[in-house]
Order: structure tokens, then sequence, then C-alpha cells
């Protein structure tokens, strides 16, 4: 009987002041701050590739015009092109290049960015360290004539309208995995715009099971 | 398991007990293919890993009439209720019925040696430290870029040389085929074995060698009484040979009437 006498300890408790939710939201808005906005941009390095490669200039028929092809991705394919046992070249090398840019001392254009590649790469034949923004794990396997000629899928379907950008993105590795912020994705919440933003292992099955290729979210089909 | 093959390839191996000298090369071959790290101490076999193991055994008579054999043992891609797929908590392992082939993750093993204890082969390791490969000795330059290593903690298996298959695949592409060639999917150690006693192919196609051989009378399979289907035959035209592929009971083993007697 004695408890029904007693107070109640929460009832006796006086309206939590103003000045407390003040210091709550001081506490919480810089935390979500820090968590969402700065955490994000600490977490990544950005580095810029060596030298800028203009994709629209080279892809535009009115100023290269030693670009081949009659289709998008045979125009993609011809730098980035498929090797004789199928395996994907991925960046071209330095060799593809000076088969245009092939006398270091005469500029094709009047872009700094390509007397600054003569003088530092083809006159010393010294391979460009490019960045590479689609770098997977070394557990994936991932075979792109699988996707693009017997799948049938566009270049930019997974990687964007890169052949019409002007300026190479900045490379950004997450500095805990090293990898590339295009495989982790760019929203930290996890959210995806395009197919683009993000490449795991939950997206490509996505894309299999959205073109009913259900047998190839087997494991060994994607992973090695 | 419910699934069950539908139309798909279903690949296996024909092991010759008879053409078999033991040499090994099998073993070097698939450790090489497959970036297998070696101990410090590679003598030490109950550390030091391989996924394709070598029995020797013999008839335990005396002289003159000893003989021996030799069991090349790889993964069995264990066809019906794969032991290590069922138990597998992580789901680390599994069959795929367009290949037949059971995968391992690596980068999803959890380590806790379930399947190890499931499998009845001892066809899996485990790997109780990183892999490890002594600078300067050249090993380094032999890993593969198509097998990935292996981490501490992880368990580890023959794959069937997993890779060569997307290899011909990719191959296959630029030719566009979808299916392969007999041969043009064979694993390192059916390539290296110099007596050609490994053959390799697809079980479901009745034109392969190896299904041609998987019926032979003097095929058979290791412990096959278990009903898990191995999808590695051996052939052995002598009796006591296949004996020791099961545990019979006496009277129970039924030799194959050998023309030669």
């Amino acid at each position: 009987m004695g408890l029904m006498h007693m107070k109640n300890p929460a009832n006796s408790r006086k309206k939590p002041s103003k000045g407390g939710l003040f210091f709550f939201l001081a506490g919480l808005i810089p935390s979500l701050i820090i968590g969402w906005v700065i955490y994000p941009m600490v977490l990544y390095s950005k580095q810029a590739q060596p030298i800028n490669f203009s994709h629209s200039i080279h892809m535009n028929p009115e100023i290269v015009d030693g670009i081949e092809g009659d289709t998008e991705i045979e125009k993609c394919l011809y730098c980035h092109e498929f090797r004789e046992d199928g395996t994907f070249a991925g960046i071209p090398k330095l060799a593809k290049c000076t088969e245009c840019h092939d006398d270091p001392d005469s500029a094709l254009g009047e872009s700094e960015e390509e007397k600054k590649f003569l003088s530092k790469y083809v006159a010393n034949e010294k391979e460009i360290p490019w960045y590479s923004y689609y770098r997977q794990p070394d557990c994936v396997y991932f075979s792109h004539i699988a996707h693009v000629k017997m799948g049938e899928i566009n270049c930019k379907t997974c990687h964007g309208d890169h052949g019409k950008t002007d300026k190479l993105p900045v490379y950004q590795a997450n500095r805990l995995t090293g990898y590339s912020i295009n495989i982790w994705g760019r929203n930290i919440a996890g959210y995806k715009t395009n197919t683009w933003d993000r490449m795991k292992m939950d997206d490509c099955a996505e894309c299999h099971t959205l073109k009913e290729k259900e047998g190839n979210n087997a494991c060994f089909v994607c992973h090695k | 398991m419910e699934e069950e093959h539908g139309h798909g390839n279903k690949y296996g191996m024909v092991i010759d007990l008879d053409k078999c000298t033991g040499c090994g090369t099998c073993m070097v071959a698939c450790a090489a293919e497959n970036n297998l790290s070696v101990r410090p101490d590679e003598s030490d076999k109950q550390h030091s890993i391989t996924w394709m193991s070598l029995y020797k055994i013999s008839n335990g008579k005396k002289f003159p009439d000893t003989e021996y054999s030799y069991f090349p043992r790889p993964c069995m891609h264990c066809n019906h209720h794969t032991p290590c797929v069922s138990v597998c908590p992580a789901t680390a392992t599994k069959i795929d019925f367009n290949t037949g082939i059971v995968s391992q993750i690596y980068a999803r093993c959890i380590g806790c040696r379930y399947c190890m204890a499931a499998c009845p082969y001892h066809a899996r390791s485990f790997n109780w430290w990183d892999g490890y490969f002594p600078k300067g000795k050249g090993l380094e330059r032999y890993l593969s870029p198509e097998v990935s290593p292996r981490m501490r903690g992880v368990v580890e298996k023959c794959s069937f040389c997993h890779h060569r298959l997307m290899r011909a695949k990719t191959k296959a592409y630029t030719e566009n085929r979808r299916e392969l060639e007999e041969n043009e999917y064979i694993t390192a150690c059916a390539e290296a074995c110099p007596v050609q006693a490994i053959t390799f192919g697809d079980l479901n196609n009745p034109e392969h060698k190896v299904s041609k051989l998987a019926k032979s009378p003097y095929a058979f399979r290791l412990l096959e009484r278990l009903g898990t289907e191995p999808k590695v035959y051996y052939l052995s035209t002598k009796d006591w040979v296949r004996k020791f592929a099961d545990n019979y009971l006496p009277g129970e083993f039924k030799p194959v009437t050998s023309p030669k007697g």
C-alpha cells in the first residue's frame, strides 16, 4: 500500500528547459554533420589523374577522325579494346595513344595537357600511371565481353556517358580499404540514382535478376 | 537440395589408376595454378595445403605379389546432397547446377570448418596463416591473377580450375559461341599429367570422353554408397584397388570379372 502513496519520480521532475533542448541539438547537429558530411570527405582521398584526357574531343569526328566505328560501342572499343583471347584491355596503354600521337615534338591539338603528355610520356616512352576508377577486389571476376558482346549492354549503361565528358573525374580512394569510391558508392547512405554510382555485388545481382539471368548469380560466376 | 541438373554442363573427371605412376605432377601443377602458398616447412604435412592429394595404397601382399597403386584426390564436387554445401552456415560454398562445380568463396567463409568435418574425402584445407610467398625466390612472380589468394582463417579446396572455364568461355565469346568444345576447358592437373591418366570434360555430354569412360565396367567412385555422387570417377582393372574405394563388409564386394583374369 505504501507504494500507492509514493510519488512517481517521473511526474515530479520538471519539464526540460529550453536550455536543455539547445544543448541536445548543439550536440546532435554537429554529430550528424560530422558523420554524414565531414567523415565521407575525410574517408576518401582525392587524386587527380596524371593528365587530363578529353573523351569529348576524341569522340568528336569533326576534331578527331581517327577513331573508327559505326556505333558508340565500336568507338569505345577502338581504344578500350578486347584482346584476342577475349579479355578486356581496360585503360589503353601508351602504344594505343602513339598510334596517332607518334611525334613528341608536334602536337595534334592546342591543349596544354597534350603538350604535357607528349613531353612527359611520349618522349620518354613512359606509361601513364592512370588511376582506375572501377578496379574490383581480388576475389571478383568480371568478363566485359560477356556483357558487351553477348549481353549487348552499352558501355554507358554501367559507366555513364563517359564518352561525352571533357574532364576526367578526380579519383577517390577509400583510405581504409583502398577501393575506389566508384565501387563502394558515392552516397554514404547507400542510395544510388545511376548504375555507375556504385558497383557492388548487390548491384550486379540486381541487374542479373532484372534481365532474368538468375543463373548468373551463382557464386563462381563473378567470384574467383 | 531440391535443385537438380537441367540441360547445363556437368563437369567431371575420370582418373585412370592403371596409368597413374604417382609422380605427383598433378599436385605441383595444381599448386602452381591455384596460388597455393607454401609453409616455411613444407615437409610438415599437417599444416601444408594441397588441393590435389596423392594417396599410396598397397595390396599388402609379400614379394613377389606386392602391388602399389596411387589415388590422386581432388575435390569430388559431389552432385547429390553435397555434404559441405548442406552444412555451411555462411553459404560460402555452393553447387552450381549449370556447371556442376562446387564453389568456395573465401571472402565469405567464416572459418568454422564445419565443411571440413562434413567432407567424407578430406578434400578441404584450412588456412591457419596468411598466404606465404617468400620474396626474392621467384614464387611471388608466379602468382596467377586469375585465382584470388586466400587469407588466414578460411577454408579452401579444389575448384576444378574454375577460372579456366571462365577463360575458355571468354575466348569462345570472341567467336560468338556460348557452348565450349571438348578439351577447351580442362583442369591444370589433367593438362599436366604426363601419362594422361586424368580425363576432364562434361559428363552430361555423351560425346565427351569422360562420359564414355565413366560408363566403363572398371569405373568406380570413392565411398560411392554414401550417395554423394562424386563427379570424379576412377578406373582400375584391379579388383584390390577398387575394393579400397569403400568400406566393404566381408563378402560384400563384387569383383568385376576382368578379361585378364
